[in-house]
């Protein structure tokens, strides 16, 4: 409010004395605000690279179904959306889709539509969708400004915010078209720690209310809320064994607590998971544990004797720690507190997954991350991570150990599951903001400590003082000015360069909606293959409108979005016995598959096959994910029976039940009368450089339906039962 | 058939009474005179009966069966050999025809064969009461009355769509398509008609079998069934004829075509189609390496289809519900635009497909200002794709906010009503005048007008609304911070 007026004397002084000099602090804050205006924008149109370089369109998987629900949500309204049963999806199972979704995103893009529409603004939703993750973006460079801010000063907020607005670790879950929960669930997260650390260190109800609410956002948008509830009371945790319990730690995570528990549970999805799921349990200890310190602290207040407390507190602590673990014990024994799920485990201990769960190992965002995705993601913020965190130490408070915090458990995470940098690139960003702003502080202090000598001392905290301090003592030091420019130089080439690398990153690996392809021609040119929407357009067309779909699942969304019909299976796997079952159909033979075809009421199967195109995800390549799942559950499907010693291959040394299961009938049928590539022999897979090894595929109980022109997508339709007769 | 015959010969004399005495009445039956004696009664309550007396001295039919759109070119040498003169004549269709009608057009010539000239004459459908079968008249307006014993040459062109009705009804990939195709083979007329002759051509010179109505005769691609001399009114002598035609059968079953005039200098089209191919259905399974390496596999499918849009023609766009095709070429020169759209698959035999074309166009180019003040939009009618059938078209003009009485103008007959939409930062919302018309084919691509009242001002209204928007903002924040809502003075820190 304060800095408000100051712009708005200066701006009545910019008019009234007709003259352009501003005082330094108008000066100051009219540049702080146009930087980030401009990060505002920035954040956003870097962004918008997918929309240039292809369409406006909804990007790969999950993107479709949150597109599709916010559609009906548009047409239906809120209460059929919230009382939504899907018959289109998991046939012949079903799947409530109120009752199994995060709606925060969907209603999000919803009121943005019918805001915009009641100003008579006559937009798609579908636009509406597409720009909702790059203006959450936007509004995450605002709150990363606040926090920086409150974290360090007003420079560390500026970098933090240009920092965040272009790293790729965020881009690439929130660049136009990527309509994920993800997207807005940053902004509510980092808004959340945000109001969270800014109750902490005022103390005050309204910031823990705003946290609170912030929160309820966050749950209703994403299931990374566990983060949330779990980091919180870790950080509370730590600063009561540091010492550092004071009243308005207690005002606000009791607020936030208990405010944030009740607002989530609104959430059909997450329902009364707060009081009863073993990941939600440290919340609920640390709560008590903060009543436990209060009563203390009480007591110690009334009785003014320390041996007499000594004894006291002994006794209460060992009261209310067992009372604690038998209630646990008791709650988890009795089934009310249900244990920790496979995905918690599998992110506590990264090999979880690949023993226990092969359909979460199975996706590839779920992978361990690689030391390069890090340097992709993060490029210099991985060296200025630990500096930040140097300086973070440096000065001690509750602000800075919530982010030291923040940093490292997130980082953890990142390190254990590729779509996990997302949830650190915040922290990542701040901590190296700060950093940044720190040392160009410092080395600017130097290189103009001779001309203002006076200044250096103006500065507060305790790294301006030190450095002018140093600047001072180090007067004498003919070259430490040089230096000083030297390092500076060397500082913004590096910024530089991050910009550089962000710009291309952005353009080049995380702008593709990965449901069109973009190649590179014989001559150069950009060849586009956009034979998915060709298929699923081809359903949504030319096949009855109850028919339904087979295919793996990572195509389920797609086909109930784009081509409008049933399918057994999606990407959202609650079922892993049905998947299980789609699996085993796919890599049984065509007599056994038929079986299973029938009972599921199949009419048409689709496969995603990349052989004349070089398309390598396709699903020859994802084929033994489904054997080891459909394997898991049925185990007439053995994993070995498809590989050669060992060896996964497709050519004529292939195993025989590979060479005759219905997922390679179907993938390779007719392909062995035409020549992809010159100089080889016709059926010459591309994607896997080997010559198939069954040519002369018969199908029996399927017909080719449609193939599309670039044959990635191939659908099959199921031939209806012989007559007796 | 030889009912519709009987039937037609003993009804004549109703409608022809002079003929009484050239025609035998023996077979007259009990259960007609009923029926005679309401059509009398019908005759004379409605317009005046073509009771003047032509005849036909030459007629010659050429049916162009090559695409799936039927186009008959009858040319007539009318005779008046009346006593009254005759400014009107008849044309008549039976009742199948006339539902697949969708244009009639007639021009008188005059002058030998290089020296023709055309007049365009009127044609318009009559409420004259059906003839013998139902059969439909259609009525000839002529510039000047026909004298008696004067003659005059009429050049008649018919479009039918829907008239190619495939047989087998389902082909697979591999076969070619066939059609049958129903006519008579002597010309329905209700006048006498001396000497007459049909010829009909098929696309290719594959014809499986075709009635044989003496003299018939089969050359290459052309079929001819007369000469015939001497035919008495109405006569009718069915015949079918079954030959390949694997040419796009592209219906549109449904066009909305939005125009959207903005005077700040550009109309916005955008074209919501639903294509069928409406041949013979695919039947079995569809081969991608067949088709990509067969010249003749799928040979009635289509790929693309041509649109011919204005010049001058900007921002082109091209897709569906899912999202934008990327498979299509504009060129574009002074005098037109040719886009050549391919849908996502090709169409085959029952498949279908939506899309959306968009497209802008300057305009000065197509609004103009009458002299009395109303401005006039005038643009092309019909579906801008190229030998395609539309079975349902809407056109909706959406006229800028603020304009007043408007009026169509469309040189056949439609179905209007208006309609209220809201578009960016409408208030009052904008009138759209709504023309529906149904069996529409590529002649129908002749320009109608719109005229209505509009007053340059209420251009100003919605910049001007912005503008006041964002200055209520302002002067909101500045009065927000010149307040102080504080209870008390606290210190903050």
């Amino acid at each position: 409010m304060e800095k408000a007026t100051d712009l708005l004397s200066s701006s009545q002084s910019f008019f009234s004395l007709k003259s352009l000099k501003l005082k330094t602090k108008q000066q100051e804050l009219l540049l702080r605000i146009s930087i980030l205006g401009l990060v505002y924008i920035l954040a956003f149109i870097t962004r918008l690279f997918s929309v240039l370089r292809y369409e406006s369109m909804i990007h790969e998987f999950d993107p479709y179904f949150n597109y599709r629900t916010t559609l009906y949500l548009t047409q239906k309204g809120f209460y059929e959306f919230w009382n939504w049963f899907d018959s289109e999806s998991w046939y012949p199972l079903g799947r409530i889709i109120g009752g199994t979704l995060y709606p925060g995103l969907m209603v999000t893009a919803a009121f943005i539509y019918w805001i915009l529409r009641f100003l008579r603004f006559a937009v798609h939703i579908r636009e509406v969708c597409v720009l909702t993750a790059p203006f959450f973006a936007s509004n995450t460079t605002l709150v990363a400004y606040f926090f920086g801010k409150e974290l360090w000063d007003t420079g560390a907020g500026l970098v933090a915010a240009a920092l965040i607005a272009i790293c790729p670790g965020y881009i690439s879950r929130s660049v136009a078209g990527s309509y994920d929960n993800e997207g807005v669930a940053i902004f509510a997260l980092l808004l959340t720690f945000y109001l969270f650390v800014k109750a902490v260190k005022t103390g005050s109800l309204a910031w823990s209310l705003g946290s609170a609410l912030g929160y309820f956002y966050m749950v209703s948008a994403w299931g990374g809320y566990v983060f949330i509830i779990n980091l919180i009371p870790l950080y509370v945790l730590v600063l009561l064994v540091v010492g550092r319990y004071s009243m308005r730690l207690y005002v606000a995570y009791n607020c936030m607590y208990i405010l944030g528990m009740l607002l989530a549970m609104q959430i059909r999805f997450v329902g009364f998971q707060h009081v009863q799921s073993g990941e939600h349990m440290a919340a609920m200890g640390v709560f008590f544990l903060m009543q436990v310190f209060y009563f203390l602290d009480w007591v110690k207040h009334l009785l003014n004797d320390q041996k007499l407390f000594q004894a006291f507190l002994r006794i209460t602590l060992t009261c209310a720690i067992s009372v604690g673990v038998i209630a646990l014990g008791v709650g988890t024994a009795s089934g009310y507190i249900s244990p920790w799920t496979g995905r918690f485990y599998s992110l506590l201990d990264p090999t979880y997954a690949k023993d226990h769960i092969p359909i979460i190992a199975s996706v590839s965002e779920h992978q361990p991350t690689a030391w390069s995705s890090f340097m992709f993601d993060f490029h210099i913020l991985l060296i200025l991570f630990p500096a930040g965190l140097y300086f973070c130490f440096k000065r001690l408070s509750d602000a800075t150990i919530f982010i030291v915090m923040y940093g490292l458990t997130s980082m953890y995470f990142a390190g254990v599951m590729v779509r996990l940098i997302l949830v650190a690139t915040p922290a990542v960003c701040l901590i190296s903001a700060i950093a940044v702003s720190a040392t160009i502080k410092n080395l600017s202090l130097l290189v103009r400590a001779k001309t203002k000598p006076t200044q250096a001392g103006s500065g507060k905290g305790t790294t301006s003082t030190k450095a002018s301090s140093k600047g001072a003592l180090d007067q004498s030091l003919p070259y430490q000015k040089n230096g000083a420019i030297a390092l500076l130089v060397g500082a913004f080439y590096l910024l530089t360069r991050y910009a550089i690398h962000c710009t291309w990153v952005t353009s080049e690996a995380y702008s593709s909606p990965s449901i069109v392809l973009a190649a590179r021609g014989a001559h150069g040119n950009r060849v586009i293959f956009d034979d998915y929407r060709e298929a699923y357009f081809w359903l949504r067309q030319n096949t009855p409108q109850d028919a339904k779909v087979m295919s793996w699942w990572d195509y389920g969304y797609q086909i109930t979005a784009m081509g409008n019909r049933t399918v057994i299976v999606d990407n959202n796997t609650w079922n892993n016995t049905h998947i299980a079952t789609v699996g085993r159909a796919m890599s049984s033979y065509e007599d056994e598959a038929y079986e299973i075809m029938r009972s599921l009421d199949v009419d048409y199967v689709l496969v995603v096959f990349g052989g004349v195109t070089g398309y390598s995800s396709d699903d020859i390549n994802k084929f033994l994910w489904m054997v080891r799942i459909g394997g898991g559950v049925f185990p007439v499907i053995k994993e070995p029976d498809y590989l050669v010693n060992g060896e996964y291959r497709v050519d004529k040394g292939a195993a025989p039940k590979m060479l005759n299961c219905l997922m390679y009938k179907l993938s390779y049928y007719r392909f062995g009368e035409l020549t992809t590539e010159y100089g080889q022999p016709p059926g010459y897979d591309r994607a896997r450089g080997v010559e198939i090894g069954n040519k002369d595929i018969k199908l029996e109980y399927l017909e080719e339906a449609f193939t599309t022109s670039n044959w990635i997508v191939r659908i099959y339709k199921v031939k209806a039962p012989k007559n007796r007769w | 058939m030889n009912q519709l015959k009987e039937k037609t010969e003993e009804s004549l004399p109703i409608l022809f009474p002079q003929k009484l005495a050239m025609k035998a009445m023996a077979i007259l039956r009990l259960a007609l005179v009923f029926s005679i004696l309401t059509s009398f009664s019908l005759l004379a309550g409605s317009s005046p009966s073509p009771s003047t007396e032509l005849q036909i001295v030459t007629a010659e039919r050429r049916i162009d069966l090559t695409s799936h759109i039927v186009k008959v070119f009858l040319t007539l040498k009318v005779e008046n050999i009346g006593e009254s003169p005759a400014s009107e004549v008849l044309l008549a269709f039976s009742p199948t025809e006339a539902d697949r009608l969708a244009v009639v057009k007639a021009a008188a010539s005059a002058g030998k064969k290089k020296k023709k000239s055309y007049v365009p004459l009127d044609v318009k459908p009559t409420d004259l009461p059906d003839g013998p079968n139902g059969t439909k008249y259609y009525l000839i307006h002529l510039l000047k009355p026909l004298g008696k014993g004067e003659a005059i040459s009429l050049e008649v062109l018919y479009i039918l769509t829907h008239s190619l009705e495939p047989f087998p009804v389902e082909i697979s990939q591999s076969e070619s398509q066939l059609v049958y195709y129903r006519d008579s083979a002597k010309i329905l007329s209700p006048y006498p008609i001396k000497q007459q002759a049909t010829f009909l051509k098929t696309p290719t010179s594959r014809v499986e079998s075709f009635t044989r109505v003496v003299p018939t005769d089969r050359a290459n691609t052309e079929l001819r069934y007369g000469p015939y001399e001497e035919q008495p009114s109405f006569s009718y002598s069915p015949i079918i004829v079954h030959f390949e035609n694997n040419k796009a059968f592209a219906v549109v079953e449904e066009l909305v075509r939005e125009i959207e005039i903005s005077h700040w200098g550009s109309i916005q089209v955008t074209e919501h189609y639903k294509l069928v191919h409406a041949g013979a259905r695919h039947k079995g399974a569809f081969s991608r390496v067949e088709y990509q390496s067969r010249p003749n596999s799928g040979a009635s499918s289509f790929k693309n289809l041509l649109a011919e849009l204005p010049p001058r023609v900007h921002s082109v766009y091209y897709r569906d519900n899912i999202g934008n095709i990327s498979s299509s070429r504009l060129r574009t020169n002074f005098k037109k635009s040719e886009l050549l759209i391919e849908p996502r698959y090709p169409l085959f035999g029952g498949w279908k497909s939506t899309f959306v074309i968009g497209y802008g166009v300057p305009l000065e180019d197509f609004l103009f200002e009458a002299a009395d003040g109303t401005r006039y939009l005038n643009y092309s009618f019909g579906c801008p794709l190229a030998e395609t059938v539309v079975d349902k078209l809407t056109v909706k003009v959406v006229l800028p906010e603020g304009s007043k009485n408007p009026s169509a103008v469309v040189p056949f007959p439609v179905e209007q009503r208006t309609e209220r939409k809201y578009s960016y930062l409408d208030v009052v919302g904008r009138t759209v005048v709504v023309l529906e018309k149904s069996n529409v084919v590529p002649e129908h691509n002749s320009p109608f007008q719109v005229y209505y009242q509009f007053s340059p001002i209420y251009m100003l209204a919605e910049p001007l609304m912005l503008t006041s928007v964002f200055f209520l903002f302002f002067m909101a924040c500045v009065t927000y911070l010149h307040l102080d809502f504080s209870i008390s003075k606290i210190k903050q820190t």
